[in-house]
């Protein structure tokens, strides 16, 4: 059946039509304003329904590329290639389930130029959903570099007052870093004559030339994760982003990052990998110690957050350059747990945002009794965000710091502090903001979550949670796809590394 | 089996009061929650009772199976398998009672005490969340299960310390609780990853085969840059979680300051079951734990150690709720000697009479700020046995059990004469010199709780009403919620309504008759122990034995230790009022050194608390700000800027070009590395 066989192109493809019919919507007015929501809304939801489908449809015992096209285009090299292994598919719903929340949680806040918004945002989701799908390196980078334009004009033009600093930042960074990417990429090229994803996986880079390609993809990648001392960027880039932008940038924009170390460092270059493995543990260490404690200190809700993020990507490098099961099973637990914790956590500062125009911490307090069900659902995500048990946040932690125990214990030793560091900044600025007496006479009359809000938030909740007790969906559909990545890694490079040394007597 | 009843019924208590309380109302979600956990205590009783009168049959100390009912599956990755399942042995019998049976009366309890809260259906919600958690970490059959009720009990205690959310002291004490917890928890996780590691299974019964498979032969872990006995590293650990839960010396600081919370939670959480947990750990993986001896060794001194400290403290706090939280503090300390000397069973028994006698002494002292309008300081207490002698008859109970009042070499006491004064033995009788000192300690410590509970009592019921001419330096440092009943909080005095007074003569009926009824079943024969235990703990018959035979002297020490305390505070409350000041006056480093904790709170805003935020800063301003954005980033920048200002001007007007410009480059770029490519491919 045609559809089933380009399932992957159509969800793709289909944000993009919506977005062409959106620029048949004529007038400014409200009526139009409404017309172009209500158009982007649904396509969103029946791309979001249609990669529940996907997901449902994937059959997690295969190991190889499900959903495949594969048509050649500039000879055998480059071609349109689709196709979804363990890996990557469950970044395809994440992306398409969050992006109808974006979308109605920009109805009461973006007021002009709503029909370019939209635009741009679905534009966006073509790229994400690209991205992750393509099987083909030329398309990986067209997709993976595109999406910086949309988010570019996101900040740009929807952004706060320092907005054009933090597009520029924002720009500077990501492209200094695909710039190197781009001649890996080419690199790799000459050296394999093809850019087909399947065929570069089971080819053989020598070793020395793995290393120059895996320093060019790593620029790429650690500036999206971002990784300490790369992630200059993004507090910047959040802060001035309108919500729906902060959001896709935390929930699915960094994923990539963490998608390409996985795809293409782990899998392409694992000798480089390895060898660079203390080089990278080094920087997530760094990155979950020093921007949790940087994060402790913040002023404005929203960088508190951004901090966070970079903190929790430590924890996702750190577990993919264990290389053993755990720790790629527990990243990819980790990048979705967050896509959705640290999504519901920038709706989260939206809510208060909107009411209030402003994100110091300050400027809040004593919110739990005007705001009763926001204090339950923020309470909620704010556990995620420390890894209590029960919420989808613990998973992922718990896995790659088991794995980063296994390779090496000092890592572990390091990454341990993430766990009393995040429950130190999470908790205060929870108390700053909902906990304490409400007397500040800007905040009266504040209101409690509407129903469109309710709308957006509740079924975030219910994931957390339903992850946190039953994270089987997401461990089972992605075990056999990293059990082969770890064993490809293991295989490479040798033995795996172990902690225990052998029993004295034995 | 009503194991899932019993587990579930809490947390289904907590769904209704919890997301429907405002549809239902406070009333309804009181009796639901109070009639779900009365039913579950029930259950836990008849599950007890299986255990209890177990037949005879059964093989003495062989190891029956647990019974196990799966839930479903958790995290399943690579060789990991962990499931949701529920573990029923003896030792997770004894504790469903412990905490069902006090939670339910705490729940009962609550109904009076939190009668003019306007929150009430949220706290119902939060006290059986907490049930609920606390009874996952009960039945755990895996590491990561009890990770998860030990996180979720923090999260109730957090949420319940807070209760009260305007009070900033609230805020403050819940935070530092879930914080130095976490510290804790950091051993405690590292701890799991270890044990995976040497011992290749995370489920106990996977963990404590291969244990046994060890013995004899004991593996080196490479752990940090060090090659070290690897069950001594997963037990260290495993025993840091164990002391931030239960508040052990170096991470006690958050138990005292928890005491703002409301008292019924203090009397549930933070005396009779949550910080009970670490003990309980201990306990469950004693075939771990017996495998390396200088943990256990550890353990004891760490127990011995906040006994003592903990005892001292108690000795001068104005608090009525600090007194007694410092005195469970110091009691943990005695269960983890117990532990440490290898008498697991001793241990939980403490912790099975201390349940009742410390949560009998919470809600009594809950009767009293109850009845004095939330007046905690007892120095304006006084006099209070004419106004509410049935809670001043009950608190005696609980100082009687507390005290460990009895006869030795009878079966007449107390409960805590049992329980304590067979950990007392057991210190002596673990030898070395490890145990005579931790013996030392717990006879002096027993000392002093006799001294602070006693004083406890004199101040607060004994003597002339203080409550109408408290001077100035009553004031000083009172940290009660203030409702300005001085003066009049004596004579308004009343006692408390019977649904706070039911579950005290509950407690009270525990209090006293815990001891001789379970003495045998804890701290008799060891067949009797090992066929109650039925392998659950392990059970060293030789050291038992060395116990119950120890010096007479022994014996009568704690017995001896605690007329002297009673002594000295009836010398100095009742006989000689001006004592105490006269005491202080003369050594004021020494008192003021207790009257500030041994000054644990400052010391650690100084060497932690401080230099993180510090850090932060630094980091922030100095890394982030200074070095990378303004020297690197804008610096690089401003070059590229100068270059191209002219061409691309960085408005939003021009934003669209601009992102077209960006496309066609990399359009450009493509076809440049496509066509390069080929050509030279």
């Amino acid at each position: 059946m045609i559809f089933s066989d380009h399932l992957l192109t159509v969800i793709t493809f289909l944000p993009t039509l919506g977005a062409l019919l959106l620029l048949f919507v004529g007038g400014r007015d409200e009526a139009a304003n409404n017309l172009a929501r209500y158009i982007a809304l649904g396509v969103t939801l029946v791309t979001a329904l249609l990669s529940l489908w996907l997901w449902y449809q994937f059959d997690p015992s295969n190991t190889g590329f499900q959903f495949v096209e594969n048509y050649n285009w500039i000879g055998e090299s480059i071609g349109y290639r689709m196709g979804v292994d363990g890996i990557s598919v469950l970044f395809i719903p994440l992306t398409a389930v969050l992006m109808p929340a974006v979308i109605l949680s920009s109805f009461g806040s973006i007021t002009k130029r709503v029909k370019e918004y939209l635009i741009v945002f679905l534009v966006l989701e073509t790229f994400m959903i690209g991205a992750f799908a393509t099987l083909d390196l030329a398309m990986f980078y067209v997709f993976f570099e595109g999406t910086l334009i949309p988010m570019f004009l996101i900040i740009g033009i929807w952004g706060g007052a320092r907005r054009i600093q933090a597009t520029y930042k924002f720009f500077f960074y990501s492209f200094t870093g695909t710039v190197l990417m781009l001649i890996a990429i080419m690199a790799m090229f000459w050296q394999a004559g093809t850019l087909d994803i399947v065929k570069l996986l089971t080819f053989k880079f020598p070793p020395e030339v793995q290393t120059w390609l895996w320093i060019g993809f790593f620029a790429s990648f650690a500036v999206k994760m971002p990784m300490w001392p790369f992630h200059r960027w993004l507090p910047e880039a959040h802060v001035e982003a309108p919500t729906g932008g902060s959001v896709i940038l935390a929930a699915i924009l960094l994923k990539l990052g963490g998608y390409g170390f996985i795809r293409f460092s782990i899998s392409m270059f694992p000798d480089a990998s390895h060898q660079f493995a203390n080089f990278v543990f080094v920087l997530s260490i760094a990155a979950i110690i020093i921007t949790s404690l940087v994060a402790l200190v913040q002023t404005d809700i929203k960088k508190l957050i951004a901090y966070s993020s970079v903190a929790h990507m430590g924890f996702v490098t750190m577990g993919i350059f264990t290389g053993n099961i755990y720790g790629i099973h527990g990243a990819i637990f980790q990048m979705i747990s967050h896509g959705i914790v640290s999504a519901a956590l920038f709706f989260c500062v939206g809510v208060v945002y909107d009411r209030m125009h402003t994100r110091e911490i300050e400027a809040y307090g004593g919110l739990v009794s005007p705001m009763p069900r926001y204090a339950v659902v923020f309470m909620v995500f704010t556990m995620a965000n420390v890894g209590l048990p029960g919420t989808s946040g613990f998973v992922g932690e718990f896995l790659t710091m088991l794995a980063a125990f296994q390779a090496n214990t000092w890592v572990a030793f390091f990454a341990a502090f993430g766990v009393i560091l995040s429950a130190a900044y999470a908790l205060w600025l929870y108390r700053r903001v909902i906990f304490g007496a409400f007397t500040k006479e800007s905040l009266k009359g504040i209101l409690d979550l509407d129903r469109r809000e309710v709308v957006v938030l509740v079924p975030l909740v219910i994931l957390t949670i339903l992850f946190g007790f039953y994270p089987a969906p997401i461990l089972d559909a992605t075990a056999a796809s990293v059990n082969l990545v770890a064993e490809n890694f293991a295989n490479a490079i040798g033995a795996a590394p172990q902690a225990v040394a052998a029993a004295t007597g034995h | 089996m009503f194991i899932q009843a019993i587990v579930f019924f809490p947390l289904v208590g907590a769904l209704i009061a919890g997301l429907l309380g405002r549809i239902i109302g406070h009333r309804t979600s009181e009796y639901i929650t109070t009639g779900l956990l009365i039913a579950a205590a029930v259950l836990s009783w008849i599950v007890f009772a299986g255990f209890w009168f177990a037949p005879e049959a059964a093989e003495a100390g062989g190891h029956a199976e647990a019974t196990k009912v799966e839930v479903m599956r958790w995290i399943v990755s690579g060789a990991l398998d962990l499931r949701w399942v529920l573990r029923v042995d003896t030792l997770t019998a004894v504790m469903l009672v412990v905490v069902t049976t006090v939670s339910s009366l705490v729940h009962l309890y609550s109904i009076g005490y939190m009668a003019d809260d306007p929150h009430r259906a949220r706290f119902f919600a939060y006290l059986s969340l907490f049930t609920f958690a606390m009874l996952m970490l009960v039945t755990a059959d895996n590491f990561l299960q009890m990770f998860f009720g030990w996180e979720g009990v923090g999260l109730a205690s957090y949420l319940l310390i807070g209760f009260w959310y305007k009070k900033p002291s609230a805020n403050a004490a819940a935070m530092k609780a879930f914080v130095v917890n976490r510290v804790g928890d950091f051993g405690f996780a590292l701890g799991i990853f270890a044990a995976f590691v040497v011992l290749g299974h995370l489920d106990f019964d996977g963990a404590f085969h291969a244990a046994d498979g060890l013995k004899g032969n004991l593996p080196v872990i490479h752990f940090l840059s060090w090659d070290l006995d690897a069950m001594t590293v997963v037990c260290l650990l495993l025993f840091m979680g164990a002391m931030g839960k239960s508040a052990q010396f170096l991470l006690h600081t958050w138990l005292p300051d928890a005491m703002v919370g409301p008292t019924p939670v203090s009397a549930l959480i933070h005396a009779a079951t949550m910080v009970t947990a670490g003990v309980f750990m201990v306990a469950r993986l004693s075939p771990l734990f017996e495998l390396s001896p200088f943990a256990m060794t550890v353990v004891m001194l760490v127990g011995a150690m906040t006994a003592f400290f903990a005892a001292t403290v108690g000795l001068v706090q104005n608090d009525i709720k600090r007194v007694i939280a410092y005195s469970t503090c110091s009691q943990l300390g005695y269960m983890f000697v117990a532990l440490g000397a290898g008498v697991y069973s001793v241990g939980i028994f403490h912790l099975f009479t201390h349940a009742f006698f410390k949560a009998l002494l919470f809600l009594g002292a809950g009767s009293v700020i109850h009845a004095m309008h939330h007046e905690q300081d007892m120095r304006n207490m006084g006099g209070l046995r004419k106004k509410i002698p049935i809670t001043y008859w009950m608190m005696i109970i609980g100082t009687l059990a507390l005290t460990g009042v009895g006869i030795p070499g009878t079966p007449l006491g107390f409960a805590g004469f049992f329980s304590k004064d067979g950990i007392i033995e057991v210190a002596y009788a673990a030898g070395a010199s490890t145990g005579y000192i931790a013996f030392w300690a717990l006879v002096i410590a027993a000392m002093f709780t006799s001294f602070y509970s006693w004083r406890l009592i004199h101040l607060t019921f004994h003597g002339e009403p203080r409550g109408q001419h408290h001077g100035h330096e009553a004031h000083a440092d009172h940290a009660h919620d203030d409702h300005g009943h001085h003066g009049s909080a004596y004579d308004n005095a009343h006692e408390s309504p019977s649904v706070m007074l039911v579950p005290l003569y509950v407690l009270a009926v525990g209090a006293v008759l815990a001891g001789v009824v379970f003495n045998d079943l804890f701290f008799g024969h060891a067949e009797h122990i090992a066929h109650f235990f039925q392998g659950s703990l392990v059970v060293p018959e030789e050291l038992l034995e060395a116990a119950h035979g120890v010096p007479v002297w022994v014996k009568w020490s704690a017995t001896v230790a605690m007329l002297l305390g009673f002594a000295a505070a009836y010398q100095m409350y009742i006989r000689d009022p001006a004592a105490p000041k006269r005491l202080a006056h003369a050594n004021p480093g020494l008192y003021l050194f207790l009257l500030n904790k041994w000054y644990f709170d400052e010391l650690y805003d100084r060497i932690f608390v401080k230099p993180a935020l510090w850090l932060g800063n630094a980091l922030w301003k100095g890394f982030d700000d200074m070095l990378v954005d303004k020297t690197i980033t804008e610096g690089l920048g401003n070059r590229v800027k100068d270059i191209t200002g002219k061409v691309v001007k960085l408005q939003s007007g021009y934003l669209y070009h601009y992102a077209f410009a960006m496309l066609i480059g990399i359009a450009a770029l493509l076809t440049w590395a496509i066509a390069a490519g080929g050509l030279l491919g």
